[in-house]
């Protein structure tokens, strides 16, 4: 019981994580009908920018409060990856638009490789220790179930972000704009929607969001290195198809259940085969859900959207 | 041939009964080439015509079919675990290489039909990740399968293979005719090198014959195909099946050549590398296919010998070393190839394709 409960906190905590980076795929997805190979890169640069940050920090002001560094780290690490979101989009996906179906995929892969080595040329190819700046003490809220505040702050933070998210996309006239481009761009360009910078606009949310989510893996983990970000993108983009693709509130939901699964997956997958398997094996479950997801039920848990498109 | 032919700027339309000739003596004498420069160069001619095998096989898969593979490398890893099982002293097993090599290839083509049948389905993009994932966990199992049964041997892979013997012919073993001695490498060099020519000449017999334009036309309006009587379905299980055959096969060679396999050969950086030759080359072309799979190879391997002395001259230290200079290559190759010249370095002939598809602007 309380291995269950364990990996149940676990995987709420890795979870948000995903979620909140899924919600970068759905949107440009919605958007665009592209999915953007490189999102999970984009989680990498924001950890090692923030890590970067955070040890300048260090060096310059060792006496600085441990919170107050960390909020200057993501708040450097928030406006790279923005700028670099918008660099993608403007440098090389606009000008793919209308190109054959495979061609802005195609670029895509190669732009998740380019960052990889950019990040291997500036940080190298080693792991480096992410500073752990709020507490990793765990507390036993029930005992025998390990919480650590890393992981409250982990979860209470996508939280609200997401909420923030949810209320600019629902409730402001910038929101509204981002819809109309996503149910129809020609049309909404027709109603004055200026859909260019609608669509820059949601790579640059997307890949603020990213950032986030990459200071709060490093977090988690403790560690950061180049190729952090991929396996992450991939699980945060089965968790957007899981959820419904183009659809927000099914990202986040995507991104909850897929933790979960992975989570308790790992903890059980020994037992369940007779030891014949084991936890080495937990990056299958993602891959697993997808391919089983997009054969029986390709619109995922919430989506309204057809994925026999593109 | 023609399409070669056509490759070669200038010449190719001009003469080209003469620029034939030319390509032939040029495969023919590359290797003695190669060893001026060193038995190095010798060793990436080889594998050059490796990934030929491979990009060829893929550019089935992707050039022909519209099937866009991210786990293609998986294929590879199938044929080349194949004979390290059958072939070393892993298990003890020692068999010809005509039995591993077909059963290698047969088992990379059931795996492809086992990938092909649950993404029939899937169209584009989610076709890409699902083979990628795919791909993931063929390497996953791989580097895992070392407990509680030791199958792979893990992240450490398997040595020893057996080298290929040809029916006594070993052709690890350097030919001597008294004092005249054939070193190992050229006797591989033009193993392979038959072995590429078989595949072009049965992959141009395939792309213009009836399932090779059944191929086209799925690929360019799977509905339109659909209605004129073509079953989808099983073209897009051949198009896995035969692709995945290329790799197998490849892998078998690659195992004998190599000596060595290990999971860390068949990662996903290793699909990507192969479908950017074909995409560098031309999605759809053989000649695409030959010409991004020799440019990709070699290219890297001259800027190892150039950028590593110049970098050490200019700043006295290797700041970008091979391994990153070859990522940043592909990368940059498929970027840039995409946006400035989608169709490719040898853009596929306009029979078998529609230009204004490869052109876009839709």
């Amino acid at each position: 019981m309380e291995t269950l409960l364990q990996q149940i906190v676990n995987g709420l905590v890795v979870g948000s994580v995903y979620a909140l980076v899924a919600l970068g795929y759905t949107m440009v997805y919605g958007i665009l009908g592209l999915i953007n190979f490189a999102h999970g890169e984009v989680v990498m640069i924001g950890a090692l920018t923030a890590l970067q940050t955070l040890l300048i920090l260090m060096g310059v002001a060792p006496e600085m409060a441990p919170l107050l560094k960390l909020a200057i780290a993501v708040l450097v690490a928030m406006p790279v990856c923005m700028l670099l979101g918008f660099l993608m989009e403007r440098l090389a996906y606009r000008r793919l638009r209308g190109a054959p179906r495979l061609a802005p995929l195609i670029t895509a892969i190669g732009m998740s490789f380019l960052l990889q080595t950019l990040a291997m040329i500036i940080w190298g190819r080693n792991y480096h220790t992410f500073p752990q700046l709020i507490s990793t003490a765990p507390m036993q809220p029930i005992p025998g179930v390990f919480v650590t505040p890393v992981q409250v702050a982990i979860v209470i933070v996508s939280a609200l972000v997401m909420a923030g998210l949810i209320l600019l996309v629902t409730k402001t006239r910038l929101g509204r704009a981002m819809r109309a481009t996503a149910e129809n761009h020609r049309v909404a360009a027709l109603m004055g929607v200026d859909t260019n910078a609608i669509i820059a606009l949601t790579f640059v949310i997307g890949a603020g969001l990213a950032a986030v989510a990459g200071v709060m893996f490093a977090s988690n983990y403790g560690i950061a290195h180049y190729a952090m970000g991929f396996m992450p993108g991939l699980k945060a983009f089965t968790a957007a198809v899981l959820g419904g693709i183009g659809n927000l509130g099914g990202a986040m939901l995507g991104g909850i259940v897929l933790g979960l699964v992975e989570a308790i997956g790992a903890g059980y997958i020994e037992t369940m085969t007779f030891g014949f398997l084991n936890s080495s094996y937990q990056d299958i479950f993602a891959f697993v859900i997808l391919g089983i997801v997009l054969i029986f039920r390709p619109t995922g848990l919430l989506g309204e959207r057809v994925s026999d498109r593109a | 041939m023609n399409e070669l032919i056509e490759a070669v700027p200038y010449l190719g339309k001009r003469h080209p009964r003469l620029t034939k000739w030319l390509i032939i003596i040029v495969a023919l004498v590359a290797p003695l080439i190669a060893a001026y420069f060193g038995r190095s160069w010798m060793r990436i001619l080889d594998f050059a015509l490796l990934y030929m095998m491979l990009a060829l096989g893929l550019n089935l898969v992707v050039g022909f079919a519209g099937l866009l593979d991210l786990g293609y490398i998986a294929f590879y890893a199938v044929g080349a675990y194949t004979w390290a099982f059958l072939a070393s002293p892993h298990f003890g097993v020692h068999m010809p290489f005509w039995i591993v090599l077909p059963l290698g290839a047969a088992f990379a083509a059931l795996a492809g039909i086992i990938l092909g049948f649950p993404v029939l389905r899937l169209r584009g993009d989610y076709l890409a990740i699902v083979t990628l994932g795919f791909g993931e966990i063929v390497r996953i199992f791989m580097n895992n399968l070392n407990h509680p049964v030791n199958i792979t041997n893990g992240p450490q892979g398997i040595n020893a293979l057996d080298s290929l013997n040809l029916f006594g012919w070993n052709l690890a073993q350097s030919l001597s005719f008294g004092d005249f001695k054939i070193h190992y490498l050229y006797l591989y060099y033009y193993f392979f090198l038959l072995c590429v020519v078989g595949s072009i000449v049965f992959i141009k017999r395939l792309q213009i014959s009836r399932v090779g334009r059944a191929w086209a036309a799925m690929r360019d309006d799977e509905l339109a195909a659909k209605a004129i009587g073509i079953n989808v379905r099983n073209m897009k299980l051949l198009a896995f099946s035969l692709g995945a055959t290329f790799g197998g096969v490849a892998g078998g060679l690659f195992g004998s050549f190599q000596g060595f396999v290990s999971p860390e050969s068949f990662s996903l950086m290793e699909s990507i590398a192969v479908l950017t030759m074909v995409v560098f080359g031309g999605m759809g072309n053989i000649a695409g296919a030959i010409v991004g799979a020799l440019i990709l190879t070699a290219l890297p391997e001259i800027l190892r010998n150039i950028a590593l002395p110049v970098q050490e001259a200019l700043f006295g230290t290797v700041i970008l070393d091979p391994e990153v200079l070859r990522m940043l290559l592909l990368s940059l190759a498929m970027i840039l190839m995409m946006l400035l010249r989608p169709a490719g370095l040898v853009p596929a002939h306009a029979r078998y394709s529609r230009p204004e598809l490869l052109k876009g602007g839709a």
